[in-house]
């Protein structure tokens, strides 16, 4: 199985190595072993469910997360009921009623989470500048994604005594450039998990990626797992045609 | 005549009147084929069954694709979580599109080496050129579509190449975007022309085969076809071929859509269109780097942009720089060392088009860039002239089956059809 995926990677390895290498300057990425890397990847669904809380309680105040509805974390293991409680903790704007007003309600399954902030202007003001992106789809729209919003996370430090902080700026070994606009967001015990797992800078952080990895493509367990059934039925294929061919040529070859 | 050979009244009553039937009999199942075609010539069969996924996968996403530059993005991520296998459509056409590439690059290279371009097939050739051209006018303004950072900006890079065209150069980039920068009207043009194109590729597409089955396929030897002992019938010999291409095709196309669906792509395609904010590096798609390389080897604008479509107009011409009699590079012993250094130089101009245009590589593309239209316009046909070619065999049967065997093979054949 590996040998095939060897194969096309060395094919490109030239023209994405350098597409990948152009956008990430003088960082240092820390590798970590993903329970959803490799073709039989799977999602944690108790981390993603901590990285969801952590989500909630540290992000969620600058960062919004435009393309995920409440109905979605059924695929994080929550029952119906649980989704209704989390989305009616928000309230939205709805509207226009019969008198073409707009009024707030509580949220709904079907409703996407709700921003942050109203628009860009709005995030920036509240920033210093700096906009918070939208978290969506954060992993996929990095080179490395998971790896490197796990090392962005955790990679807040003294800077080098050669290094000049301005105001507003922060050091990250890991943020192309090493200075970065959103202070440090995690300092470890930042929140508390009801199954008791730690709650360290590190666990935080991964945490944080496996819910944002779901996040950026909820469909990517289902991928893999297609896609092992779907290479097993053209390995098969690609078995039976090779015997067909040679069944049918037998007679031209061998004379 | 041949409506005789249908046993079943209706097939033969329609064939009588429209003679469909005949035609696919002729052209898909008694269609004479040289016996000793090698992988290479599972290129072309390969590239059509690419064109059709594209479009139908295509077809199936415009049903949910918005083209607004408020909506395009929104609408791709709609397809990829709420559309049902929306996500396996959309890697499917993502990934295609490379993989339509890696199949016409090969069959290209693969008509190069065995001089599938030479008398009597030119115009076989340029309209496979005139597919290259389409499908890679297709490819870039399908990269636009889903209006992420790299597709606002690689629009805008290659669009602007148009004003380097001298007195109109500004007007038809005007024309292009449909306004004064790529905006919403350039995405609603880009995604009619994304729509058209392959229509007239599928068009151009059955011109190239109405022109390849006039002679039939060109043979890694290079000589004609003296007579049936050197065909076997299209059905069941390469139909069963292509059909084996195809799985191990589709094995490695599965492989990529289900277990990096995003390597070929660019993380910056994933952020939203910015007009205020221009990526660190602008890269297009990994399949125009090398015309990417020549397009900035050349320091003048015009000059690179004459540079890039020229590196496509050359091939037009091929036919008519490369006069040497021999088609099959296997007999001509320093095409053949020159052919395999015009491959590396292509890899090269590919490595060196995703690097930043600074230092060396401004060097190293320059020289590839040379090297490119030398080939072409120096050597290509210098070889014709002084080349000394090697004895080609008396007929296809014998040099792939020794001689002697020769009629036992031909009868063996006989009896199959």
């Amino acid at each position: 199985m590996m040998k095939w995926r060897t194969a096309l990677i060395f094919c490109w390895i030239t023209f994405v190595t350098n597409v990948f290498a152009a956008g990430s300057g003088d960082v240092v990425l820390k590798h970590k072993d993903w329970s959803f890397n490799g073709p039989f990847g799977t999602l944690d669904k108790a981390a993603m469910q901590r990285g969801f809380q952590a989500y909630r309680e540290i992000c969620a105040s600058c960062h919004s997360l435009d393309y995920i509805a409440f109905r979605n974390l059924s695929d994080l293991g929550y029952s119906e009921a649980e989704i209704k409680a989390f989305a009616s903790e928000y309230e939205v704007e709805d509207g226009p009623n019969d008198d073409g007003e707009m009024f707030m309600r509580p949220g709904i399954a079907a409703d996407r989470f709700p921003a942050p902030y109203p628009n860009e202007a709005a995030a920036r003001a509240g920033n210093g500048g700096a906009y918070p992106p939208d978290l969506s789809l954060i992993t996929k729209a990095r080179a490395n994604g998971p790896d490197y919003l796990y090392s962005l996370l955790t990679s807040y430090k003294e800077p080098p005594s050669d290094k000049d902080v301005p105001d507003g700026m922060y050091y990250n070994a890991a943020y192309p450039g090493n200075l970065i606009a959103m202070p440090q967001p995690i300092y470890g015990e930042d929140v508390t998990y009801a199954d008791g797992s730690p709650a360290d800078v590190s666990s935080i952080s991964s945490d944080l990626v496996y819910f944002l990895t779901w996040t950026a493509e909820p469909s990517i367990e289902k991928r893999k797992r297609t896609g092992v059934k779907v290479m097993i039925f053209l390995l098969i294929m690609v078995g039976m045609s090779y015997g067909a061919m040679k069944f049918i040529w037998a007679d031209v070859k061998k004379v | 005549m041949s409506t005789n050979k249908f046993s079943n009244p209706v097939v033969r009553w329609i064939d009588h009147r429209l003679p469909i039937f005949s035609f696919m009999d002729h052209e898909l199942n008694e269609y004479p084929t040289p016996k000793n075609l090698n992988y290479f010539w599972n290129f072309g069969s390969l590239a059509g069954i690419s064109l059709v996924i594209m479009i139908v996968t295509g077809i199936v996403l415009a049903m949910s694709y918005t083209p607004h530059v408020d909506h395009a993005f929104q609408s791709v991520e709609r397809i990829m979580r709420d559309v049902n296998h929306g996500w396996l459509i959309r890697y499917i056409h993502m990934n295609g599109a490379s993989f339509f590439f890696i199949v016409v690059f090969i069959h290209i290279f693969r008509g190069l080496y065995y001089g599938s371009y030479k008398a009597p097939r030119e115009l076989l050739w340029i309209l496979g050129v005139l597919i290259l051209l389409l499908m890679m006018a297709t490819a870039f303004m399908g990269y636009v579509l889903p209006w992420g950072q790299m597709s606002f900006w690689g629009a805008t890079v290659i669009t602007n190449l148009f004003s380097a065209i001298p007195l109109v150069g500004d007007s038809i980039v005007t024309m292009l975007w449909g306004g004064f920068s790529v905006d919403n009207p350039t995405l609603n043009r880009f995604f009619a022309l994304h729509y058209l194109m392959p229509f007239l590729i599928v068009g151009v597409v059955i011109l190239h085969l109405v022109a390849l089955h006039r002679f039939g396929s060109n043979n890694p030897i290079g000589i004609d076809p003296s007579g049936p002992q050197d065909t076997v019938p299209f059905h069941p010999y390469y139909t069963i071929k292509d059909f084996f291409g195809l799985s191990v095709f589709l094995s490695l196309f599965a492989a990529a859509i289900f277990f990096f669906p995003n390597f070929m792509g660019h993380p910056d395609n994933y952020i939203p269109a910015n007009p205020m904010q221009t990526p660190a590096h602008i890269v297009p798609e990994w399949y125009f780097l090398p015309f990417y390389a020549i397009l900035r080897a050349v320091p003048d604008k015009l000059g690179g942009v004459l540079a890039m479509f020229g590196a496509i107009a050359v091939l037009f011409i091929l036919p008519w720089l490369d006069r040497s009699p021999i088609r099959s590079g296997n007999f001509r012993p320093i095409f053949r060392i020159f052919f395999w250094v015009f491959a590396a130089d292509c890899v090269a101009l590919g490595y060196l088009g995703g690097m930043p245009a600074e230092g060396i590589y401004v060097v190293l593309s320059r020289v590839a860039t040379a090297w490119y239209f030398l080939h072409f316009l120096v050597i290509l046909p210098l070889l014709s002239v002084i080349e000394t070619p090697k004895p080609l065999p008396q007929s296809l049967s014998k040099s792939v089956l020794g001689g002697t065997a020769m009629v036992g093979a031909a009868s063996a054949v006989k009896e199959k059809i």
